[in-house]
């Protein structure tokens, strides 16, 4: 039945209440599994985007599309992954900072165009934006260093041109 | 402009979307309402007596008639008994509107005295719902409530009513046009596709059509008995799909599936084209889904594009209204030369199929005892196959489905995805109010009568002259056929003989009660039965252990059948 790949689709949707339910829901009810998930007004209050990262063969892939269009809350579906797009995410990291790492740290959050948001004695809060593989590639540096807490937000993505 | 409040609202909406008869029980939340209906002559209010009853009624009252059902209950336990029957017709797509009364909003998510989450509950079993949270929204809710129910893949809608809002008022206008953004049915099959679909018709040998319910909502009925006979094309039907194709036509090839005929599994299974029209691939119909319809292509036409490709693999996929498609099909076809010979060269392969149906016809054996299909075949005979049928769920629905010959739709209902027993009985009720005049019967097991059994009082009350007809077992029996099949005949729990006197006990309601215990009192009881102008029981002692044949295994391909 294929190769299972991961999706990122992108819905807009009314922005009501419960419309968060009824998508959840579905995904729930039928086995399909949620990577990530970002929601957020558009420039139409009455419209709000998800992005939804999810994970599947064509075949279910084709039915989570065709089942999220079949919400009557739900205005349009589009699958980026078949397209050109962009997808960043930021996460918030709280990351030691001793004497003896405390350049390095910020050397990292250098190269990676980061920013320090809190500085504490013993922590600094680092935010920092990007794709996947920035993120990760961030993380794994500062992962000896101690990191002690991640937030992310979940992807958000865009189809390039048009 | 005129102020009306929440209940008049909803009375005027009522009348506006041309509700002639409600389905209800009241309580506290809906006291308004129920005020306002007081006064509302237009409208046949039937009281049932428990609000399962109201909704399988609505629901009955839609498929008989092919109008949305409505009913009202009260908020917390009234809404939650509701459940059973609006999963019920969602899963056979059955437009029905569902009023709930809700706390009032202020105490909304409070845990209030009679509070139950009924959106919430109900959301994976509607095919939407409405909390109206501001008295402005209510007559376009209760629009647009009427407009998902019965437009697209009809299903279930309900309207949750916080008392507030039921007496809160508001200037009124009711909009005469429904415009939801996300929410664009389409009716009109693709043409390429439509012509993809006549090509493989076109070149195919033996083909098969398999009909579903969508044939009996979408009204095509006409155009599918066009199609089959323009070709000689063989048409098969699930549960679902009974009374969309006529049984006693000669295309007919009954119904297929776990208890299908032996002929039309058999025809699916060799077929080279299954043109699926309406229908969805349930695993009752399937059987071993990789199995199924091994040698053939598939054309599947469906109204809900979430259908298609679900279960099995499709050739051509057609979304739209399968009336709407097969007109298209009927009139390319038209234009088509060389369809005699199609015509003849499908002849063989009816030839194949009647071999088929020769060696392996619906069967029992008759006995000193009452045989269950013979009741069935005698409610055939003696309502000459124009009462409406309502089943209950186990094996009278299965005998009911296989010896009473549906030549029309909207006469056969059933619960066919969720299998719900007492579904009959109330549906029966609301498909009687919705034809006053004519015979309908609830072909029911003695287990499940009893599961809404207090209906009685309803039939009676409101002169609703229903017939039930139990086929009494003394058992759960498809329970019971199950264990002695799968479970070395050990009946853990299906023995049902402790019951009560079914003669009595719609005596007690007010019904007649009528009882046959041999084969030759059951022509007499069912002539009387139908001569009365009551509600009537008729307790049939049948055999105990007969068994619904033919059988395919759970999980076996269709064409492994188990047989008489
Ligand atoms: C509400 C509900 N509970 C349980 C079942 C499981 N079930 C399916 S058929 C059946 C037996 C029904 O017995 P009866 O009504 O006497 O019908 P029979 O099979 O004997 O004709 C049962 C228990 C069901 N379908 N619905
Ligand atoms: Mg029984």
């Amino acid at each position: 039945m294929g190769e299972i790949l991961r999706h990122t689709i992108s819905i807009l949707v009314e922005n009501k209440f419960g419309v968060l339910a009824r998508v959840a829901g579905l995904f729930s009810a039928r086995g399909f599994n949620i990577e990530s998930l970002a929601v957020a007004e558009t420039m139409d209050p009455t419209v709000s985007r998800m992005t939804i990262i999810t994970l599947g063969n064509q075949q279910i892939i084709e039915q989570i599309t065709k089942q999220l269009n079949k919400l009557v809350d739900v205005i349009k579906v589009s699958n980026l992954s078949g397209e050109n797009f962009i997808d960043r995410e930021m996460v918030l990291v709280k990351v030691a900072a001793q004497e003896s790492t405390r350049a390095e740290v910020l050397r990292i959050v250098d190269i990676f165009r980061g920013k320090v948001v809190d500085v504490s004695p013993g922590s600094y809060v680092i935010e920092v934006t990007g794709d996947e593989e920035k993120i990760e590639a961030i993380l794994g540096l500062l992962q000896p260093l101690g990191i002690r807490e991640v937030v992310r937000t979940g992807k958000v993505a865009m189809a390039r041109g048009q | 402009m005129m102020k009306k409040n929440g209940a008049q609202i909803l009375v005027e909406g009522l009348k506006r979307e041309g509700v002639k008869v409600i389905f209800g029980f009241p309580g506290g939340a809906v006291l308004n309402i129920y005020d306002e209906l007081f006064d509302a002559t237009f409208l046949r209010h039937i009281l049932v007596r428990h609000e399962q009853g109201a909704v399988h009624a609505a629901d009955g009252y839609a498929r008989a008639s092919g109008k949305p059902g409505v009913c009202l209950v009260t908020s917390g336990p009234g809404a939650t008994n509701t459940v059973t029957g609006v999963a019920t017709a969602y899963m056979d797509s059955i437009p029905i509107v569902v009023f709930t009364g809700q706390v009032p909003t202020a105490l909304v998510g409070n845990d209030a005295f009679q509070e139950a989450d009924i959106v919430g509950i109900t959301r994976p079993c509607t095919k939407y719902n409405f909390l109206v949270k501001d008295i402005k929204d209510l007559a376009r809710t209760i629009k647009e409530a009427f407009y998902i129910a019965t437009t697209g893949r009809p299903g279930p809608v309900l309207i949750d009513l916080p008392k507030d809002i039921t007496s809160n008022t508001t200037d009124f206008s009711y909009p005469n046009k429904v415009a939801i953004r996300g929410y664009n049915p389409v009716y009109e099959g693709h043409p390429g596709q439509i012509k993809k679909a006549l090509q493989l018709i076109l070149d195919s040998t033996r083909p098969v059509i398999y009909s579903g319910g969508g044939i009996i909502s979408s009204s095509a009925f006409r155009e599918l008995k066009a199609l089959a006979e323009k070709l000689n094309i063989p048409v098969t039907t699930t549960l679902m799909g009974l009374g969309g194709f006529p049984s006693n036509h000669r295309l007919s090839l009954g119904m297929l599936g776990m208890h299908g005929t032996y002929w039309a599994n058999m025809a699916v299974t060799e077929c080279d084209l299954l043109i699926a029209i309406g229908a969805r691939f349930d695993d009752r119909v399937t059987g071993k889904v990789d199995e199924f319809a091994p040698r053939a292509r598939t054309i599947h036409i469906d109204i809900d594009p979430t259908s298609i490709s679900k279960n099995v693999r499709v050739d051509i996929p057609i979304v739209g209204d399968a009336k709407s498609i097969l007109k298209g099909l009927i009139t390319y076809l038209g234009k088509q030369k060389g369809l005699e010979k199609i015509k003849v060269s499908n002849k063989k392969w009816l030839s194949q199929i009647e071999k088929w149906k020769r060696t392996h016809p619906l069967n029992y054996k008759k006995g000193k005892e009452i045989k269950p299909q013979y009741v069935v075949e005698k409610l055939y005979e003696l309502t000459k196959g124009e009462a409406i049928i309502s089943t209950e769920v186990g094996q009278n629905q299965m005998w009911a489905s296989q010896f009473y010959r549906f030549d029309k739709p909207r006469t056969f209902l059933s619960s066919g995805g969720l299998g719900t027993m007492g579904y009959g009985f109330p549906a029966a009720i609301g498909a009687q109010a919705a034809f006053p005049k004519k015979t309908v019967i609830d072909i029911a097991g003695d287990g499940s009568i009893q599961m809404n059994i207090q209906e009685l009082t309803t039939a009676v009350q409101h002169n609703l002259p229903v017939k039930i007809a139990i086929l009494n077992n003394r058992y759960l029996g498809m329970v019971r056929q199950w264990q002695e099949l799968f479970y070395r005949k050990r009946y853990s729990h299906s023995n049902i003989e402790m019951a009560p006197d079914f003669v009595k006990l719609a005596e007690a309601y007010g019904a007649l009660g009528l009882r046959a215990e041999r084969p030759e009192e059951v022509v007499p009881i069912i002539r009387e039965a139908l001569r009365s102008n009551k509600p009537v029981l008729m307790d049939f002692i049948v055999s105990r252990e007969e068994g619904v044949y033919p059988m395919v295994p759970a999980g076996a391909p269709i064409d492994k059948m188990l047989l008489v």
